[in-house]
């Protein structure tokens, strides 16, 4: 048994979708499903959810790489094994979660947890939770940064927010290694993004191999790719491109397109930071991030400037917002020029927009604040 | 035995953060491809580029998607990843797992992968990460027949859709997010495995507007769950909020002195309708001015409820900035039913997709699609009658697009008449 490639047809099962959840759910969750009345953090990383029918699920969420060996999964399995009746569940921002029935088995699952070691407890309540990341050196072929390495630098240093809950309200970490963000930034607390700052270098030689030209022309959102031909150095003359570099606003999506046109470069590439961003209707709408900072090098293995970054928001936002306030809410209510104020990141021309819809953030009151930025 | 000396990495072994670096290398004690992972990313860190070569086409057998190609650039340093693709995975809704489930894709992988995961992708999908090619169809074959799993989408596709846990743990859901995520994922596998769209298409489900996946940033067509009747107020647990016998916001906040309980301070004043009062000790809601944030849910979950008419809203063109800009979804329809076979909810994706396979450029997403065409037109092609709701304000612009057959007369006219009544 097995596949047969002398018989690739053979048996073949396709279009089969996922397994269905319930068959996954702790007892306790099958039983009670849609009847939960309400729900209580008791600590932090320890939910408690209570049923009509008194039934109660405690949950233990752990942090987690994300990127993890099966050697780990089978320490998560052991665990779930015995203390959770063989459940386990992982969560959107790529926590996992433990689960118990009853209030007597909630140390003893905090106990093994602890024992591990590698598997800390948190990430609730007013608290900053896992970072939502993607590949970067790791696996992808168009990152400005890594991934993994400075999620793993700024959670070290941000870890007493993920073991407690002091903060006014959740703060939510994002990372996306290039423009294509992957993982979807655009809307958290805290964006981390990788960017490039060089325009492509064409590769006249190969363009003509692995390139359909006119493609890659048409993907330049901004018109800046012009076709050309170009003499090589043996004399041959090939159909190649151009690029307006006053017009490229570094995306990518060229390369995207064309592996004849890479641009990234340990000078060139770094970090951008967006703040103020929030999916949930919690009060104020949905709001995109926005960048504060535009850019921040490359510095492995730890990422010190993009540390610091990130932590020095957070921590004038913990002392300065009103209990409940989103960072978005509360730049909002402070003012963005206080905010930079405040959280002393020096401003330039590149924090003001001037791609499209610029004019939608430009100022259109007398009413602003004096801050140190007036002279 | 170190395979490659990684100093850089190593300095990512310290700190209370779990270190993908120490589990790396744990793995690779029995994955020797583990090492050349860690080589190669070492590498990275030293030259700070990445060393992954632009992808490549390959695949299963019938499939458009699901397996992503990826190559090294240093192969002769790093044979063990010279070839190193992903394997998606269609995650189970909401993403509970048995431990038999995973450690038979752990076995799995053991022998046919690298043994290393990302649990999980961005989209939802359980990502298995590195293999090679001559190995994808045992794959297949093993996943499809000995553990019940099928692979998740990528391309110019539907892609794996994904949901909130909902009903399973959460007392918010105002409808079966699982279910539902279930039901759609199983309607639509051709969509998912057979690329056919301009691009990508996700779909994702909330239970409620707190919107735990972020099916409002991050999908084109995100379900979010809403009421339309009058949240349920428990008046007696209210009472043991302000008495201060309950804790707010479900304890979220802790270790801090924020002060007692004030429910004037903390909801009412906050709830940003402003129709919320107390009265006589009973807290009252004018449910017409209710906007259905969460706030006052959030912070007082034990007094309060969803209204009992539950269903979802449907928001529509969501995405990442490539290449017009981020969009947050555009709400299209209010509310709909989302009970049955979700029929009310297909009927309305299957019409985005017959427009926008039609109309959609190449790799433009269906929230670009509209913004080309504008909204008014957009909502035509969905049947969905323009409401106020549709808009946060008025149009400041009076460049209005009359049709001819919307002004009396018509365009057709005729000029020499107009000369004869006004001379040039
Ligand atoms: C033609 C263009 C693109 C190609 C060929 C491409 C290819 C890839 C490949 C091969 C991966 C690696 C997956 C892996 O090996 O694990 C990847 C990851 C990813 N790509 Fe792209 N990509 C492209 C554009 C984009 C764009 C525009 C976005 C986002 C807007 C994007 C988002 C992502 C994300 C989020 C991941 C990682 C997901 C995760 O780690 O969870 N990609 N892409
Ligand atoms: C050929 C082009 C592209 C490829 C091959 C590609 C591939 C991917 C991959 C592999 C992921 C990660 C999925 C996962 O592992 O969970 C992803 C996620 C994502 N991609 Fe793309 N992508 C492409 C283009 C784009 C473009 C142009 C955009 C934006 C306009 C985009 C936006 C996103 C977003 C927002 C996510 C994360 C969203 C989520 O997780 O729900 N992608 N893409
Ligand atoms: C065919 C197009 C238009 C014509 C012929 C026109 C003509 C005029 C005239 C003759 C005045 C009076 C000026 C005066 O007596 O001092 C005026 C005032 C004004 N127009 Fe227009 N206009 C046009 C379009 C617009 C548009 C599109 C806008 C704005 C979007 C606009 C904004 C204004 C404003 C703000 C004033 C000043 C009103 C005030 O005194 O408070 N106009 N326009
Ligand atoms: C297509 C657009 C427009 C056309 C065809 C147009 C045409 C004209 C014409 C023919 C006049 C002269 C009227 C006269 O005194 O005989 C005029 C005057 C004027 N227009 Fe416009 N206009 C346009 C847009 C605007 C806009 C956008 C504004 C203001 C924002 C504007 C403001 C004025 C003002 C203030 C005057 C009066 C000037 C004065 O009396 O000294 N116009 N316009
Ligand atoms: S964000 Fe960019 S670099 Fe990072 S995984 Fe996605 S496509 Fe690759
Ligand atoms: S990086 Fe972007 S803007 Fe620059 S040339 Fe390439 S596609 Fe155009
Ligand atoms: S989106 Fe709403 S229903 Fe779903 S898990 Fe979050 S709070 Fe609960
Ligand atoms: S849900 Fe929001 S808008 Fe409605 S009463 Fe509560 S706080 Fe006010």
């Amino acid at each position: 048994m097995g596949y047969d490639p002398a018989n690739p047809l053979k048996d073949r099962i396709t279009d089969i979708g996922p397994p269905h959840y319930e068959q996954f759910f702790p007892p306790v969750i099958k039983k009670n499903y849609g009847k939960w009345l309400y729900h209580e953090i008791v600590k932090p990383g320890v939910l408690k959810h209570v049923a009509e029918s008194g039934d109660e699920c405690y949950t233990a969420r752990v942090a987690c790489a994300r990127l993890i060996s099966g050697e780990l999964m089978r320490d998560y399995c052991k665990i779930a094994d015995d203390h959770c009746d063989g459940f386990l569940r992982f969560t959107t921002r790529n926590n996992v979660e433990f689960m118990v029935d009853n209030a007597a088995k909630v140390q003893p699952l905090l106990d093994a947890l602890a024992k591990h070691g590698q598997m800390p407890v948190g990430g609730t309540g007013a608290g900053v939770t896992n970072i939502v990341h993607t590949q970067g050196w790791v696996h992808c072929h168009t990152p400005a940064t890594d991934a993994s390495g400075v999620v793993k630098a700024v959670m070290d240093e941000l870890f007493p927010y993920f073991t407690s809950m002091t903060l006014p309200a959740q703060v939510r970490v994002a990372l996306a290694c290039c423009l294509n963000m992957c993982g979807a930034v655009h809307c958290s607390d805290i964006a981390i993004l990788g960017v490039h700052r060089k325009p492509p270098m064409i590769d006249h030689e190969r363009i003509g191999g692995v390139c359909e030209i006119p493609l890659a022309i048409a993907a330049c959102p901004l018109g800046a790719i012009k076709p050309k031909t170009e003499e090589l150095e043996s004399g041959e003359k090939v159909k190649s491109v151009t690029v307006n570099n006053d017009k490229c606003m570094f995306c990518g999506n060229c390369y995207t397109m064309c592996p004849a046109m890479p641009l990234a470069d340990p000078e060139g590439d770094g970090i951008a930071i967006l703040v103020g961003g929030k999916i949930s209707n919690r009060r104020s709408t949905p709001k995109f991030s926005k960048l504060v900072i535009p850019f921040l090098p490359n510095n492995p293995p730890r990422w010190p400037e993009t540390v610091a970054a990130v932590k020095g928001i957070l921590e004038v936002y913990a002392k300065d917002a009103k209990k409940y306030e989103r960072v978005g809410e509360w730049a909002e209510r402070i003012g963005w020029e206080r905010f930079y104020e405040k959280c002393n990141i020096p401003f330039s021309d590149k924090s003001i927009d001037d791609y499209r819809l610029a004019y939608d953030t430009w100022r259109t009151t007398t009413q602003f604040k004096f801050t140190s930025h007036i002279k | 035995m170190p395979k490659h000396d990684t100093p850089l990495l190593d300095q990512l072994e310290s700190g209370p953060w779990p270190s993908f670096v120490t589990d790396l290398k744990r793995q690779a004690k029995t994955k020797d491809q583990c090492w050349d992972i860690l080589g190669q990313v070492e590498l990275s860190y030293k030259d700070r580029v990445t060393h992954w070569k632009h992808g490549g086409i390959v695949g299963v057998f019938g499939y458009g998607g699901g397996v992503i190609g990826r190559y090294s650039d240093v192969p002769a340093k790093f044979p063990g990843v010279a070839h190193f693709h992903t394997v998606r995975v269609n995650q189970p809704s909401s993403k509970f797992y048995s431990t038999k489930c995973l450690l038979d894709v752990i076995e799995m992988w053991d022998r046919r992968g690298s043994g290393m995961f990302n649990m999980h992708g961005s989209t939802g999908d359980m990502v298995l990460l590195g293999t090679t090619t001559d190995q994808l169809e045992d794959i297949f074959w093993e996943l499809t027949h000995n553990m019940n799993m099928d692979l998740g989408g990528s391309g110019g596709n539907l892609r794996t859709p994904s949901c909130c846990l909902g009903r399973a743990r959460c007392e918010w859901g105002c409808y079966d997010t699982q279910a539902a995520c279930h039901n759609i994922t199983n309607t639509y596998q051709d969509e998912l495995h057979r690329p056919a769209f301009p691009y990508k298409f996700k779909i994702k489900f909330s239970g409620c507007p707190n919107d735990c996946v972020a099916a409002i940033a991050r999908s084109d067509f995100a379900v979010i769950g809403t009421w339309r009747d009058d949240i349920r107020i428990d008046q007696a647990a209210v009472a043991k909020y302000v008495s201060g016998e309950y804790v707010p916001n479900g304890g979220a906040h802790a270790g801090r002195d924020w002060g007692k309980f004030d429910i004037k301070a903390e909801v009412i004043d906050l709830c940003p309708t402003g129709c919320m009062s107390m009265e006589g000790g009973q807290l009252k809601i004018d449910n017409a001015e209710c906007t259905r944030c969460m706030h006052c849910l959030n912070a007082m979950p034990r007094a309060l409820r969803p209204g009992k008419d539950q269903g979802a809203t449907i928001l529509i063109g969501a995405k990442a900035p490539i290449l017009e800009g981020a969009q947050i979804a555009t709400m299209i329809v209010p509310f709909i039913k989302m009970e049955g076979e979700f029929e009310e909810m297909k009927a309305l994706v299957e019409k985005c997709w017959d427009w926008w396979m039609e109309e959609g450029k190449n790799r433009e997403r269906i929230g670009e699609s509209i913004q080309r065409i504008g909204l008014p037109t957009f909502l035509k092609i969905m049947g969905v009658e323009p409401l106020p709701q549709h808009t946060k304000e008025p149009r400041s612009n009076p460049y209005v697009f009359w049709k001819d057959e919307e002004v009396e007369g018509g365009f057709d006219r005729d000029v020499k008449a107009f000369r004869q009544r006004h001379a040039m």
